[in-house]
């Protein structure tokens, strides 16, 4: 089986101030795979995803889509004296995409402290996501000249809402909805963004072990209907275990392990990560 | 330019840079806590103004009492303006406390045409401070030469009483962090009493100072110097003390040069433009400690 | 309540309005309180709507309101006073050569107005849009600041005429010209802001990072509303200039945009419609209904304490400051007005009134 990749982060360090939040990190996810990123709080898991998504900026190293470059930086200006990590001098370019062109390019995410837009509606949430790929600029869009546009964008949009099962709360407040569907409604609007790699940032969190696992089959079904490739934060060890096929081990910044699930579960250094070790 | 008229100028430079800096202490200190722009200090500072007049020509009382009585009052507006507009509004989003700043704001300056009308009034004369004195060749009042003094002394002391007192490591504290301080059972609400009380204080030492060379005062006499102080707290970074000190002399000195040379009428206009340079190049000013939002 | 109906309904209420407007402007005399009370809350309106595309819309807390519609004003008036008015405006310092002969007709002065406010929006925007919510507000402070203060410097004196300002501004070709400028400029902001852009500029008052996070350029698209609402802005300055006649810096006080930010506030940030009733509230209310606070009164011998000059806007303000901080979401909330929330909300308030009076309602709920 030809693998075929979709994310590659190169060697990402990320140092804020003297210290050092993600440490060289490498780390692979090809086309149609689940992979899981875990770690201890504090890890450096969701640090990672900023510097995947072009929230942070990475202090050195590289993250390429499709074999594309899309971010790479290497210490400057003050990190210069203060840069404590690795492969320092192994890359000479500054080139950072800001998170919306790295979202047009097809990564999506959803955020660890639900990030909806409160005050919409939750079809206007969803809509939002659609605006990227209008193709019809201020002007048309304001004198109504794009209007089969915005009909196949609310006609999309209505079809993720039913797939997510939230087609009944399309009208409510974002707010307004209970914790689980909040959630859900993340994905769907991360989803709207047409993303080929989708980014969640622990999406059973707060769930219930049933709702969890719901939620595991979910990840399953939609990577299939989408076409997507997924990496994910959790903390739900019953939901990385049963779904993920390769695990990421963070601690303290740095790569501890990676594997597939049975590797991971018996690996010394992740059982000593997670539980201590007795001196 | 002759020597002597450099350093009358530097001298008056000096002065209007000690009396921004007093006034934007009180932006600044009220910011670092509140992270609110106090849009009504200025007005705050105007009506200082009036008190003083109101005390000497109404009530003919010496000018060394009315002083109390006018930082007296000037205080207690302020504190009840604290509690009136902003307490109330302390969960609710910076944008409404902002508005409600503004709201006062506007409140003071038609309150003040109302009670005082918009004509302009005569500042009292204080015999004291308006004799001349002569070091060397340069002449001034004597406004001019202690207010650097005064000034000094104050921030000498505020900052003695920050990093000294319990109450100067509470203020601390919770411009640090509001809601940790909080759990930690500094009482907030007292902090902030402390905080506009210093700043109302201040503002109206500034007052004083700065209304004694000037011939009057009207409504809106408080609404520019408030806003070129603020810029002078911004300049210095905001919440630094030293900042808004060293902000506020450098207006000032550059205002009274700009007005030697004979641009008076942009003398204003650079304050701004100093203002948009400051926050394109380092928007947190000279000593401002950079806040990062977490995603 | 179906589309049509809907439709017909705003058909009918717009024909009301201008029906009302052509009774005033027939049955009043031209020098009637009402008439130009009327024209300043439709000009108010669009400055507020204007500003509201910023604050309440994008989530960009703007003070340069005023100096953005100094800057329309003083276009307008500059394209177009007319040729032969122009050496006793400019008596003093005589007119730039480059102007004597220019008078262009309103109507084309108006879109000049806004297209030279939207055009120093796009020059100062890219700098100043980077920083964040307070000091943004500070930055399009100063930068008002600065319009007003160089309008009146001597540098400009052949163009703005310095400290003398501008007069002889043409004024409003009928009385309905001003409602006419303004319904058509506040019917493109709602379709603008019903639109897909008009959604990204929510997302992004809403949340930043999401908004991002979904694709929406923050840069273009905070540039895009910047400039629009100052477009609008500078209409509504022209506007200004020509209900006035003329026009001085300091017509365009820090107090203006201070004026037209408690509007918003209280017709409810983030809506059009509260915006546009506010303005019309609260310009009644202050050229109008409250006048007679700042003339002293007599009941009989009895001297009304209070009453004297000035104490209306006392009396004013006070009103802002209890709407300000009891009442915050304003008389719209974020809400717009739409036929739905007024049918929803008669039967609402009827199945109280049934739930009230169980006794003569028969079925409260059917």
């Amino acid at each position: 089986m030809t693998k075929e990749n979709i994310l590659r982060v190169c060697d990402a360090t990320m140092q804020f101030g003297g210290v050092v939040a993600v440490n060289n990190l490498n780390l692979e996810v090809n086309k149609g795979e689940i992979i899981g990123l875990i770690g201890p709080n504090g890890a450096g898991k969701t640090t990672a995803f900023n510097v995947i998504t072009g929230v942070y900026a990475p202090t050195n190293g590289a993250v390429e889509l499709n074999g594309k470059r899309i971010v790479e930086n290497f210490p400057q200006g003050k990190m210069k004296q203060l840069y404590k990590g690795q492969n320092n001098g192994k890359y000479t370019k500054s080139h950072l995409l800001t998170p919306d062109k790295i979202t047009k390019l097809g990564v999506a995410r959803t955020f660890q402290n639900i990030r909806l837009f409160k005050n919409l509606s939750v079809f206007e949430n969803v809509l939002i996501a659609k605006h990227m790929h209008a193709k019809g600029n201020i002007f048309s869009a304001t004198f109504q000249l794009n209007r089969k546009e915005e009909q196949r964008m609310r006609e999309e949009t209505l079809e993720l809402l039913v797939l997510l099962g939230l087609e009944k709360n399309k009208d409510d407040m974002s707010t307004s909805l209970p914790y689980g569907k909040q959630r859900h409604l993340e994905i769907a609007r991360a989803l709207a963004t047409n993303p080929s790699l989708l980014l969640l940032d622990e999406p059973a969190a707060g769930m219930n072990p049933q709702e969890s696992d719901e939620l595991m089959h979910f990840v399953g079904r939609i990577r299939d209907d989408f076409n997507l490739s997924i990496l994910m934060i959790e903390h739900h060890m019953q939901v990385v275990m049963g779904i993920c096929e390769r695990i990421y081990v963070l601690d303290y910044g740095t790569l501890i392990a990676e594997g597939n699930p049975e590797t991971i579960q018996n690996d010394p250094k992740v059982i000593e990560a997670y539980l201590g070790v007795d001196d | 330019m002759t020597l002597t008229a450099f350093f009358q100028y530097c001298l008056v430079g000096i002065s209007i840079g000690g009396i921004y800096a007093l006034i934007a202490i009180g932006y600044t200190m009220v910011y670092g806590i509140l992270r609110l722009i106090n849009f009504a200090h200025g007005d705050i500072f105007m009506m200082a103004a009036y008190f003083m007049i109101f005390a000497m020509v109404d009530f003919m009382i010496p000018w060394y009492i009315s002083m109390i009585i006018m930082i007296v009052s000037t205080i207690v507006l302020g504190v009840v303006i604290e509690k009136l507009a902003y307490k109330p509004l302390r969960n609710a989003p910076r944008m409404s406390i902002m508005i409600s700043a503004i709201g006062v704001s506007y409140l003071l300056q038609n309150l003040a045409t109302y009670l005082f009308s918009a004509l302009p009034k005569q500042y009292p004369q204080i015999p004291i401070l308006n004799k001349t004195i002569t070091i060397g060749e340069v002449s001034t009042s004597i406004a001019t030469f202690i207010t650097p003094i005064i000034t000094i002394v104050f921030v000498v002391l505020l900052m003695m009483l920050i990093k000294y007192t319990k109450v100067g490591m509470a203020m601390r504290a919770v411009s640090k962090d509001f809601e940790t301080a909080q759990l930690m059972g500094i009482q907030i609400n007292n902090v902030i009493t402390v905080t506009f009380i210093i700043g109302c204080f201040l503002a109206a030492v500034g007052s004083m100072l700065y209304f004694t060379p000037r011939p009057s005062v009207f409504p809106l006499a408080g609404s520019l110097p408030g806003l070129k102080c603020f810029i002078a707290a911004v300049f210095g970074g905001i919440g630094s003390i030293p900042g808004a000190v060293l902000g506020g002399l450098i207006i000032g000195i550059c205002e009274t040069f700009i007005k030697a040379f004979g641009y008076s009428e942009f003398s204003d206009v650079f304050t701004f433009v100093l203002l948009i340079a400051v926050l394109m190049i380092k928007p947190t000013g000279l000593f401002g400690e950079k806040m990062a939002e977490k995603v | 309540m179906n589309k049509k109906t809907k439709f017909i309904c705003t058909l009918v209420l717009i024909a009301i309005g201008a029906g009302l407007l052509v009774f005033i402007d027939q049955a009043t005399p031209s020098s009637a309180m009402i008439r130009s009370v009327l024209q300043l809350s439709a000009i108010y309106s669009l400055a507020a709507v204007s500003m509201n595309m910023l604050n309440g819309f994008t989530g960009l807390f703007s003070l340069g309101q005023a100096g953005f519609m100094a800057v329309g004003a003083y276009t307008f008036a500059v394209f177009t006073i007319p040729v032969a008015s122009k050496p006793t405006v400019y008596y003093l310092y005589g007119v730039a050569d480059a102007l004597a002969n220019v008078a262009l007709p309103p109507a084309a002065g108006i879109v000049v107005a806004g297209l030279m406010a939207a055009l120093l929006a796009a020059v100062i925007g890219a700098p100043v849009l980077r920083l964040k919510s307070d000091y943004f507000a500070i930055a399009t402070l100063g930068f008002a600041e600065i319009v007003r203060i160089l309008v009146a410097s001597s540098v400009f004196n052949r163009i703005t005429n310095g400290s003398l300002g501008l007069k002889c501004i043409p004024g409003f070709g009928s009385y309905y010209t001003p409602f006419i400028v303004v319904f058509i400029c506040i019917a493109i902001i709602v379709l603008l802001m019903n639109s897909t852009y008009g959604r990204a500029f929510k997302a992004i008052r809403e949340d930043e990072i999401a908004a991002e996070a979904m694709g929406i350029n923050l840069a273009s698209h905070k540039q895009m509303s910047f400039i629009a609402s100052s477009f609008f802005a500078g209409i509504s300055g022209a506007l200004m200039a020509m209900f006035l006649g003329a026009i001085t810096s300091t017509t365009f006080p820090l107090m203006l945009t201070y004026n037209i930010l408690l509007i918003i506030v209280i017709g409810g940030m983030g809506s059009i419609t509260g915006s546009i009733i506010a303005s019309f509230l609260v310009t009644f209310a202050k050229e109008w209904w409250l006048r007679f606070l700042d003339v002293e009164h007599f009941i009989g011998d009895f001297h009304v304490p209070l009453l004297r000059t000035g104490f209306r806007m006392v009396v004013f303000s006070v009103i802002l400051m209890v709407v300000v901080l009891f009442w915050s979401r304003g008389i719209m909330g974020q809400k717009e007005f739409t036929w739905d929330g007024l049918y929803g909300f008669f039967r609402k308030l009827k199945n109280k009134r049934q739930e009230k009076s169980p006794v003569g309602g028969g079925a409260a709920n059917d």
